[in-house]
């Protein structure tokens, strides 16, 4: 039985000498809750500056937080390490059944380092840490057949967590995610390839504790609160219903779903591939990451048809969501949700990130259309629009890193257009790919200052809805400092760590309360605190890294393409990162170059 | 004569069921903790998420193969249906585990007793898809 106050453990382990160790960091779970808060603490702790990212050296980091394991929707792990595509500070977000397993092992936080000769898969419980030969598992095609051989392997059904690399991990593409529970990931800035040098194929880990906590009887009454608020009030109804892809309809009714590499905001094929008619013709079953009751997983059902025997058909069970739809069915033109899907299940087998592979491969398009490259750079495969079979053969390729193109291609759409040319198109923010909105300058300021470079960083993207909405205008100052809090808030989320669909419920005066039936007492304003301060370590760990905000490319392709907020315009732009960079600057005292 | 109406856990639609696992940690929560240590059911995919999921609860047989197999009387029948657990008794055999033929009975490591259903439907109260529902045996 663990304390729930003294969330503390955090366990290292060394690949290249097989042995583990776990030290009591209490200290650090105390002062930053757990999550993004205690891995930035720990990342700087472990890599060094100017650390390749994917030397043996280089750290994998895992945190859970205060609230994993005792509150609904705490069902989130973070994973930090020094990303392999912006060459900087690496952050990534999973669900499914990774951040109850770590905590209801006792852990707190992982720490991986060094390499493995051979490749190897972890298994992590409350007894230790066994080190497995995982060679017959390395080069599989399929990253799913990975995640089936452990599951009859090891133990620990119903409450463990496998997360695994598929090739593109192996091969070390810059976008190569980890999927856990065959369904999530930690999906965005190359977690797979810092894996892949690592010779980690994967790590099971499952664990029974129960935590007692300070006010047994307040925790049960929060808890009901939190509960009915979840299933019983329409807040999350949305996401169970339908999923994210319920997004697919209303951006593209307001010109805000990117396609053909956003030589467009609006996508021919939405009604085809909307949440409403995925549901309708594919929906096969609905799942949940552990401890949440909303389960937004939505698991389409396709049927696909043997061509070399007649009446005979396989059922591949492939899971979609907004963000995946955008990048490899809106982005590619690909109006079909069967060509969709099937180019889905190849991403997913083969590891890589879906949103920077649609990125990738949109603007591969675009240069093949204008010309840039021909059949000669793509290995004779014509990458045109719509083309869901051409893009198959390319994903192959890139996961396989075959051929200078791919293997370009492989390292991300800010470095292959360095070589190609096409940079104006080339929607990377960062060096992180473009999200799928395209709704105003506070989406693109959103993605330019976000710590990761990503949409959930601040949600700007929400900041420009809202605005529309209300029918208002605001200077990108203004805008800027609503990021700002935005991102402030959650990093305080993600700390906990809390599912970000559940930010609505978890007000800082709820999770004040949260936290105090657990022994920890920090008011709202504590809270928000804290928050700054975590962003602020982020920003310190990318300064120290090299980043600036003066070097952020702008791609030219946002400022063509009108949002429903008008032309996003460069200056705008410029204008509010110098705003975001000045309310980092007036709060941080230190750190800054 | 009064006939006393026992209750129990009935999975109504496991097909409804999306693997959330609300219904395990209310269990625990009964003793006010969190966790999983001492839930007394179970949900797990019949091989990943894809495959849907099954849950595992004592569903009060009316002939248990637990109290057969139970040597010290410590699991005893409960009129209707379903068992009763006296932990003095208990030896820790793990008889019962291997003995319940659909595996509703599980090991609280913490005590290092079986854990059984007591047929109280907190867990019902928190299935938000009505799995599991609470019936007369």
């Amino acid at each position: 039985m663990t304390e729930a106050s003294v969330l503390s453990k955090v366990l290292y382990v060394d690949l290249s000498n097989k042995r583990y160790w776990i030290k009591d960091r209490g200290d650090l779970f105390k002062e930053r809750l757990g999550g993004t808060g205690a891995a930035i603490r720990l990342l700087k702790e472990e890599c060094r500056e100017g650390t390749d990212p994917l030397a043996p050296e280089s750290p994998i980091i895992l945190c859970v937080g205060y609230l994993n394991g005792i509150f609904p929707l705490a069902s989130k792990t973070v994973a930090m390490f020094k990303s392999p595509l912006t060459k900087n500070l690496g952050e990534s977000h999973a669900g499914g059944r990774c951040g109850v397993a770590m905590r209801m092992a006792g852990l707190g936080g992982i720490v991986i380092k060094g390499k493995s000769e051979i490749p190897v898969y972890l298994v992590v419980n409350d007894e230790g840490v066994r080190f497995k030969d995982a060679s017959a598992l390395w080069g599989m095609s399929s990253s799913s057949t990975v995640g089936r051989i452990i599951r009859e392997r090891e133990a620990g059904a119903g409450i463990r967590a496998i997360m695994r690399i598929g090739r593109a991990g192996e091969n070390l593409v810059s976008y190569a995610g980890v999927i856990t529970e065959t369904f999530r990931h930690f999906g965005r800035l190359g977690l797979g390839a810092v894996f892949g040098s690592k010779k980690l194929k994967a790590i099971v880990i499952h664990g029974r504790t129960s935590l007692t906590l300070r006010d047994a009887r307040g925790y049960r009454e929060v808890y009901e609160e939190l509960f009915r608020s979840f299933t019983k009030t329409s807040l999350m109804k949305k996401y169970h219903e339908l999923g994210t892809p319920m997004n697919v309809l209303p951006l593209n009714a307001a010109n805000s779903l990117p396609s053909r590499n956003l030589q467009r905001a609006t996508f021919e094929g939405a009604s085809a591939l909307s949440g409403e008619a995925m549901s309708e013709k594919y929906l096969g079953r609905r799942a949940a990451c552990a401890h949440c009751p909303v389960s937004c997983i939505h698991i389409a059902a396709l049927r696909v048809p043997y061509e070399s025997e007649p009446h005979f058909y396989k059922t591949k069970m492939i899971s979609y969501d907004y963000e995946p739809i955008y990048a490899l069915a809106s982005m590619l033109d690909i109006r079909s949700p069967e060509g969709f899907l099937q180019l889905m299940d190849r991403v997913e087998e083969l590891g890589l990130d879906a949103m920077s592979t649609g990125v990738v491969l949109a603007w591969a398009t675009e240069c093949m259309e204008k010309g840039i490259v021909g059949p000669e750079e793509t290995g004779g495969i014509v990458l045109s629009w719509g083309d869901y079979k051409a893009y198959i053969e390319a994903v192959e390729r890139i996961a396989g890193v075959k051929g200078e193109f791919y293997e370009a291609l492989g390292k991300g759409v800010e470095y292959a257009s360095s070589i190609y040319g096409g940079e104006e198109f080339a929607l990377a923010f960062g060096g992180n790919e473009m999200p799928g909105y395209h709704c105003g300058l506070a989406t693109h300021l959103g993605f330019l200052v976000g710590a990761r470079h990503s949409h959930l960083d601040n949600a700007g993207y929400a900041i420009d809805q809202k605005l529309s909405a209300e029918g208002r205008r605001a200077e990108p100052s203004e805008l800027a400092r609503m990021i700002f809090e935005e991102e402030c808030w959650r990093q305080v989320l993600s700390s906990l760590v809390v599912c970000f669909f559940a930010r609505g419920v978890y007000t800082p005066e709820v999770v004040s309360r949260c936290l105090s039936v657990t022994g920890i007492n920090l008011n709202p304003e504590d809270l928000k605190k804290m928050g700054e301060e975590i962003l602020r370590e982020k920003y310190e760990f990318k300064f120290r890294e090299g980043f600036s905000f003066d070097r952020l490319r702008v791609p030219k392709r946002v400022t063509e393409i009108p949002t429903p907020r008008g032309f996003v315009t460069e200056r705008d732009l410029r204008e509010g990162i110098k705003s975001f960079e000045g309310l980092l600057k007036r709060r941080i005292s230190a750190g800054m170059p | 004569m009064e006939i006393k109406m026992v209750k129990r856990i009935a999975v109504v639609d496991v097909d409804l069921c999306v693997g959330c696992q609300s219904c395990m940690f209310a269990c625990n929560r009964r003793f006010g903790e969190a966790g999983l240590a001492r839930t007394a059911i179970f949900v797990q995919s019949t091989g990943g998420f894809e495959h849907g999921f099954a849950v595992k609860v004592c569903r009060a047989c009316r002939e248990p193969p637990c109290v057969k197999v139970c040597p010290t009387g410590a699991l005893t029948k409960r009129e209707g249906g379903g068992v009763r657990l006296d932990y003095r008794k208990c030896i820790s055999c793990g008889n019962c585990v291997s003995g319940c033929t659909i595996g509703a009975i599980f090991w609280d490591e913490v005590l290092d007793k079986p854990t059984v259903c007591t047929y109280c439907g907190y867990c019902v109260s928190y299935c938000p898809y009505g799995v599991i529902k609470l019936e007369e045996v």
